[in-house]
Order: structure tokens, then sequence, then C-alpha cells
């Protein structure tokens, strides 16, 4: 079986509803990003609802207070066009709040009308000379197109973009890591502990390690609590290599190395054996280092986590529904796990999604992922929270992975990645089914000896 | 025409606030200008589908690109005693070639859909603000698919963009006079037929007010809208008596009702004892007014003075555990305010109010019953309000979900009062709940350990750890 040889076709259901939304909406996408920039305030050009609905979305799944603003545009700004709500939102939040960047998404309001964000961005930078000492990232997150994958790979190009520019010198040590919107506040963390244990300084963009992890800062702040500095951003083409993590961050990645010449020395998963051997490589060859001897238990441990699980999950049928990144390594562990893969639903289309190739991919929502899962007898969905009803229903249970997560604690620390954090996602894989293991009866082998073509075995697939 | 509809809502004599405004300041609205960059709160489809999605039966729509439903569904409490199709999200996810296009078609086509998957009795279509801008007209659409399809299909025309939260519930309450209540006939009426407007079943809060009602006879007729099915609306305008819960968002559904119908109405909360039994009382009264047997009103003592009873002894057990603990009230409007009397009951002090959402006529009574001393806050910014509970000036903040983690990042007790709570505090039964609540959350050993400074707190403050040198 080779993931390569098949071309994914993008499977999608014609429909015009859509039931139980997968989908969330780019600029949301785009604030998660700008939410790991330190000292930063993400702002919707868009009506205050665009802000309001992405904010309760973030609180509910962090638990964490979100910095998240609005241009506050109604009818008739709209029409006549935003420039006047932008420069007074930038402005008030320059005097309320002092941020060092605000991260400017627009919506699908702002682009129907066909806002020129380059051209206001000009002009308030020749009105506001007073404010040249604030960051201002702008990016284009229509809600019509994409989803939050998207909106976040195109907050982190744009960044890019506009804050790095080429260096002369190298520093010794120091790497770029362009983290997607695939790994939580916790996988940050312990990417971080990685790196260190080589003796390597990254410089993560975004770090959501430092703003939506729980800290407790001495005051109060109506800004992110922490991040990626700006002055680690501008650093960037300093570094000696730059790690990608995500395949939606290839762009940023290549605009990373278009504008400093920094190589791209790793992408992967981190979700299977194969990819973090390889991130181990990679960080012993650019740190010099060997590999510590903590991360050779830790990889025993995976391996015997896998060989512990695998009695509880081979043929048992998974359905999942996930954002494209997660979808393709989560769907390619239970693969590796020996689980039958009977559904895989995407909100959006996205090259990670050819890594899947192989299996039954298809653009849709949470009710296509029901639909599936119901008509394949799967034994388990794992997807975010708002498949909770769709489980009830189907009577199976629902492994929470991803965005939101809002009937869970602790959804921003799960750690999914490297030796330690996929040996934990594999216990959790197997203590799904163990959990669900029954007393057996008679009546499971009711079909033995049974006459002609109904003598079918319980366990067939 | 929406337009002549938001000048209508603001024009609304019920509302006393609209009441002392001149004809200028009448016609530029209830809504404060929102400041671009320091604005909160949500959007007018916001408030228009929490107004209407309680109508568990119906179907719920919403046209428009993904961020207004894939962002938000599936984000409420409201509690349904039977069909969870309210809870399914719906939407025409509209892609840039929607927009070019046009969405009508695709809505038409995702109306039929909704028809030929759910069958329900009614389905609400959400206009909002991307189609609005490009000239989609839902309320053609409804039209004309109610005629092919010969279902109920109600335009909700109300995009975000029109203005606050606020706005969108008046709105939402104007769908319903126009195309909903009054639409059908009820298969039998009784002298004791009530509507409750503008309580949406939060958490279950209604059934907590529910088996009081049953008690005295009374039937809830029209729920506006918790827990209700598509046909008690339909058939709300032959109760007898109408009772309005939180004014300020569908005083005009109340206010329309008695021009149209003759129901008479009154404002009224069961938020706290005080308030709870004033309420059973006054619908009483007025039900006896319309003819409904005198008896009733002795009923209601009865049923009052032995809820009050039991409510007190339940009390009791939380004052030794609460006396004198300082609370710090940040919500709008009375709701919160009418637990202000059970609070002090069992022996808080409320240290201080909010009077942001609060009408004139609130803060009166509050002054009425604190003294002028009392603090009333305007505009209390976070920060000042996390320095407040920082030093430790209230033991704990009763809020709304937007505000928590200005108590928690200050390390202090707060508890969820506003539409994202968890747990029900109408009635009698909920102020019990409430009280046990406070006393869970603020009486928590949790917070003398996460108080516990860190060992080196101190230390930090005047030396930098030495460099390691290699």
């Amino acid at each position: 079986m080779s993931a390569k040889a098949q071309k994914q076709t993008f499977k999608a259901p014609k429909k015009a509803l859509s039931v139980n939304p997968l989908k969330m909406s780019q600029p949301l996408g785009g604030a998660l990003a700008f939410l790991g920039i330190a000292d930063a305030l993400p702002l919707f050009h868009g009506s205050q609802g665009c802000t309001a609905f992405g904010l309760v979305l973030l609180v509910r799944h962090f638990r964490e207070a979100i910095p998240l603003q609005t241009t506050a545009m109604n009818e008739v700004s709209t029409i006549l066009g935003g420039y006047d709500n932008i420069e007074a939102a930038l402005k008030n939040i320059y005097d309320r709040n002092k941020p060092t960047l605000i991260g400017l998404c627009t919506t699908g309001l702002t682009e129907t009308k066909g806002e020129d964000m380059d051209g206001i961005m000009v002009r308030f930078r020749d009105r506001n000379p007073d404010l040249a000492d604030l960051a201002v990232v702008h990016v284009s997150t229509p809600d019509f197109e994409g989803g939050l994958e998207d909106g976040f790979a195109r907050a982190i190009e744009a960044t890019i973009r506009l804050q790095v520019s080429a260096a002369n010198e190298t520093v010794p040590g120091q790497v770029n890591v362009l983290a997607g919107s695939h790994l939580t506040p916790g996988d940050i963390l312990e990417l971080r502990e990685i790196f260190e244990a080589f003796g390597l300084k990254p410089l993560i963009l975004p770090d959501l390690s430092r703003s939506l992890t729980g800290r407790i800062p001495d005051d109060f702040t109506a800004k992110t609590l922490g991040g990626t500095t700006l002055a680690e951003i501008q650093a960037m083409g300093q570094s000696e290599a730059t790690f990608v993590l995500g395949d939606h961050m290839t762009k940023a990645a290549q605009k990373l190395h278009e504008i400093t010449g920094v190589p791209n020395l790793y992408s992967g998963s981190l979700m299977d054996i194969a990819s973090i051997d390889d991130f181990m490589m990679a960080l012993s060859e650019v740190s010099g280092q060997a590999v510590p001897e903590k991360y050779r238990d830790q990889r025993d441990f995976l391996t015997d986590a896998m060989m512990d699980s695998h009695f509880f999950t081979g043929h048992r049928k998974v359905a999942l529904g996930l954002e494209p990144e997660l979808l393709a390594n989560y769907a390619r562990l239970a693969a590796k796990m020996g689980c039958d893969v009977v559904a895989a639903v995407s909100p959006t289309p996205s090259s990670a999604l050819e890594r899947i190739a192989d299996l039954p991919v298809v653009v849709g929502d949470h009710d296509d992922l029901e639909g599936l899962a119901a008509e394949e007898g799967a034994e388990l969905l794992i997807s975010n929270s708002h498949a909770r009803q769709a489980a009830e229903r189907l009577e199976i249970p629902l492994m929470r992975v991803g965005l939101p997560c809002f009937d869970r604690l602790g959804a921003g620390h799960q750690v999914n990645i490297g030796y330690r954090g996929l040996r934990d996602v594999v216990f959790a894989l197997g203590n799904m089914f163990l959990a669900q293991e029954h007393e057996h009866s008679p009546e499971d082998f009711a079909h033995i000896g049974r006459s002609g073509e109904g003598g079918e075995h319980a366990h067939s697939p | 025409m929406l337009a002549d509809k938001i000048q209508d809502v603001f024009n609304e004599p019920g509302c006393a606030v609209n009441q002392k405004k001149t004809d200028k300041e009448r016609k530029k609205g209830c809504s404060k200008p929102l400041m671009p960059g320091a604005a909160a709160g949500g959007c007018a489809f916001d408030g228009a589908k929490i107004v209407l999605q309680p109508i568990v039966d119906a179907a719920h729509l919403v046209h428009g690109p993904i961020a207004c439903e894939g962002n938000s569904w599936d984000n409420r409490h409201s509690a349904s005693s039977g069909p969870k199709l309210y809870r399914t999200g719906m939407t025409t996810d509209m892609s840039e070639l929607d927009i070019i296009h046009g969405g009508e078609k695709k809505l038409y086509k995702a109306i039929k859909e909704v028809f030929k998957r759910y069958d329900p009795p009614a389905v609400f279509v959400y206009q909002t603000c991307v189609p609005a801008l490009i000239g989609d007209d839902l309320v053609a659409v409804c039209q004309y698919a109610e005629e092919q399809l010969g279902k109920r299909v109600i335009p909700v025309n109300v995009p975000g963009f029109v203005g606050s939260k606020n706005l969108g519930n008046k709105l939402a309450g104007e769908t319903l006079l126009d195309h909903v209540i009054g639409t059908e006939e009820p298969g039998m009426v009784t002298d004791k037929d009530i509507n409750i407007i503008g309580d949406y079943n939060l958490v279950g809060e209604f059934w907590q007010i529910k088996p009081l009602l049953d008690k005295l006879g009374i039937r809830v007729l029209g729920k506006i809208t918790g827990d209700a099915r598509f046909s008690d609306v339909t058939v709300a305008h032959r109760a007898r008596v109408n009772m309005m819960l939180c004014s300020q968002a569908l005083v005009n559904i109340a206010r329309k009702m008695e021009e149209r119908y003759g129901i008479p109405y009154f404002e009224g909360s069961f938020y706290g004892v005080a308030d709870t039994s004033e309420s059973l009382r006054q619908i009483a009264k007025m039900l006896v007014a319309r003819g409904a047997n005198a008896s009733l009103i002795a009923e209601t003592e009865a049923l009052i003075a032995e809820e009050e009873a039991k409510v007190a002894g339940k009390l009791q057990v939380y004052r030794e555990r609460l006396q004198g603990k300082r609370v710090l009230l940040f919500t709008g409007g009375v709701k919160s305010w009418s637990a202000v009397t059970a609070l002090e009951d069992v022996g808080m002090t409320v240290i201080g109010t909010s009077v942001k959402k609060s009408t004139d006529e609130d803060k009166q009574r509050i002054i009425a019953q604190k003294g002028e001393d009392f603090h009333m806050w305007e505009n209390l910014k976070p920060k000042e309000m996390y320095h407040m509970l920082k030093e430790s000036e209230a033991d704990i903040m009763l809020s709304g979900g937007r505000s928590q983690f200005i108590a928690l990042k200050a390390k202090t007790a707060w508890l969820d009062i506003n539409q994202e709570r968890h747990h029900a505090f109408a009635g009698y039964d909920g102020i019990v709940t409430l009280v046990h609540q406070i006393d869970a959350t603020i009486n928590n050993p949790v917070w003398q350990e996460v108080r516990r400074p860190a060992p080196w707190a101190a230390k930090d403050l005047h030396t930098t750890p030495n460099p390691v040198t290699v």
C-alpha cells in the first residue's frame, strides 16, 4: 500500500444544505495564529458578530481570556468603505492597550465589499506617523473560502511577508519552527523542550504555549499574555534552518525561505515513528549533538505502548472528522494501529489529505461523518466536541481531538506529538476500545453450528 | 423594508427609556454607537437567533458564509423536553461562487432539503450580512418556498450588521408577530392561559417555574420561546395574560399583542424569592381580572407562603457559611438585581453593581433599596475590576462569561449568572441553587491552595539567577 501512488480526488457530497458544520471560518484561524504572537491583539474587520462568535468559540475551547477586537462595521460603513472604522479601531486599540502588533483579518463581509486592504494600510501609515512603532499585519481571510487551517496559514505567511527580512549573519543554534494550527499549546511546550534538549534555540511561530496555557500574569492585560515576540520574528532570517510542521504551513515556509534564504530542513507530522525519527535526526544534524538518552527511552515507551494497544485497536472501525492536517495525522495513526478507517471527513480540501489518498476521504460536515459512520458501522468517532450529538445518536464513543473541545477540560494541554505525546495518544486510542470490552456470553457464539450460510462469524468484517 | 422595521422597534412606547427621548434621539435608536476596536457583544443576527432558536421542533437555517453558523452552532444551553432538531446546525455555507452568482437558488434548494429530510413544522431562515450585501432577497425566497412546498418558511431578515444583539432580539420579536403569532387557533382554551415572553429555558429554568403554575392550574399556552413547539407560538394570541421577562429584549411583542389581541401584560421576573412571589401574585390578579375564578388569588397566596417557608428553611443552612461575604455583582438589567435580596437574606453583602444596561427605573430601585452610597458603575473597566478583586474588595464576582477571566486571573471566586451558566437559578428552587453554588465556589478550599505564593516569588523581584557558564 503506497499512499503516494493515489491522488486525492476531494470527494464532496452534492448538496445545498450543510448540516452540523465541521468547517470553521478563515478569520478564526487567523485570530488563532495572531494569539501566538506576544503582546498582540487580533482584530476582525467585519461586523461585531464575526468577532463575538469567534471569541466565544475560542474561550469555550481554551478556557482562557481571548483578546479579539472588531472594527464594528455596520450596513452603512460597509457600503461606504471601512477605512474610517479600521483607522478608529487601530487607534483605539493602540491608545487603550498599546500592543506591539495588531493582526488585522478581513471577513466575508468586507471581502464581499472588496476592501483594498493594501491601499488602506498605506493611507493609514501616511495619516498616522505617530503610530509608526505599532506593527500591523493585515491578511485577507474571507469566510466564504477556505477554513480555519487556511486562515491560520495565511496569517503566518502575512506576518513573515511583512515582518521578516534577510540577515547577513547566522546565529549558531538558532532555528525557525513554523507551527501549524493542528498543534496545541501543549504540543508547542513539548516541541520547545525537545529543541532545547539538543541545545538549540527555537523561534517558534506562532507560540501558543505562552498565551493559551493558563499563565497567570501579575497584572491585568487585554493583550496576549505571551507568544513569539516581534524581535524573534524579525530575527528569523538569522536562523540556521527552518522546521515546517504542517502541510498547510508550506507556503509560509516558502515565503520565509524566499526572503531569508534559510533552508527548510524538516517537514513532517511528528505523529508517526518515522516522522519523529526523521525529526530527531534533523535535530541531531543541525545541533551536532547525539539524540539524548531520554528520547531513546521515549521511543521504546512508544513502541511498547503500540504493542500494548494494538490488541484493542486491530480491525476496529473508526470514523474521523477533523481539520485536514489533524485528519491526515489521526487517520494515518489509526490505520497504522490496525483500525479500519471507514470514513475520514475534512471540512476543506488541503494538500495534507494527499497523505491519506488511500483512505475514504470526503470533504463535508458532521452530518456526512455521522451518515458514513452509521452506514459503515463505525465503533469510534474521532472528532471535535461538535460530534457529541452524533456519537450519542450512534451510541458509540467519541475521542475528542481538535478545536473546539468544550465538553472536556484541558484541551489546550493535550499533547499529540513526539514519542511521548504519541505514546499517550496511542494509549488513549486503545482505551477507547478497552473501555468498551464486554463480558462474553453464550449469545456471542450463537453462530456456531448454525446450518447454511447464516453461520456468520460474530467478528467478520 | 428592514429599515422601516428597525425604526418601528426603535419607536417603542412600551419602553420607559424610549418614552423619555426626544423625537430626534428616538430616531437614532436605542443601540449605543459601537466604538471600533473597543466593542463587545454579539450582532443582530446573534440576537435574533437567541430568541428564535429555543423553538425546538423547528429547523433553523442560516443563509451565509460559514462563520455565522460554523463558528457558533450548539453553543447555548437552551433546553428541550422533546425534539432536538433546534440543536442541528444548518447553513447554506456560501462559497465565493455563491456570492458571485447570488445565493437565492442555493437557499431555496437548502430549504427544500430541510423539509425533505426533517419535515419540521416550520423552518426559520436567517439572513446574514454577506447575502444582504449582495442583495439576496431572503424574504422573497421564503415566500416562494412557502408557496411551492406548502410549508411554513419564516424569514428572519436580521443581518448582523444592522445593529446589536438587543436590536436583533427585538427584530426576532417582530418576526414572530408578523409570521407566527396568531396563525393558528388552539384546540381548547382555558381562562388561566398565559404566555411567558422572553424566557429561553436556559439550563431548564422554565421547569423550575412550570410546577408552580401547574399547581395553580395556570397553563403556559405560548412559550416565547423557551422549550416551545412551533404550534405553541402560533396560538399565543389566545392567552389571557402576557408575562414579560427581561423587558429590554421583547417589550415589542407584549405591547403589540396588547394592541392587536387585547392581552394585558406585565413585566416580571422569576429571579429571587420576592420577585417570584410578586410575579405569581400578578399573574393571578390579572387572570382573575380577566374572568378566572377569584379563588386563584387565595390559592396563589397559599402556594407562595408554603414555598417561601420552604426556601427560608433551605437558605438557613447557608447563612453561617456565607455570613459577611462580599459580592460584586456585574451584569446588566434587573435579572441579577432580583437576586440581591436572597443574597442578603443569607448574610452576604452586595458591595456594588454595574448599571450599564439598567434603565433609570432600575437605578432608582437600587438607590431606594441600598441608599446613595452604594456603588453603581456605569462603565467599570476590566483593569479596575481586576484590581478590585485582586485587592480582595470582594470575595466573589457574579457576572457573565466575558469577565470570568478577570476574576480567575485575580484568583477570586466567580459564578456565571448569564446565558452560558450551567445551573438553573429561577424561582424558589433556583435561588437555593444559586446560594448553593456560591457556597460551593466561595468556600472551596482551592482558593487557599492557588493563592499560596510560589517560594521564589519574593526573591525574583530582587535577584536574577546567576548566568550559567559552560
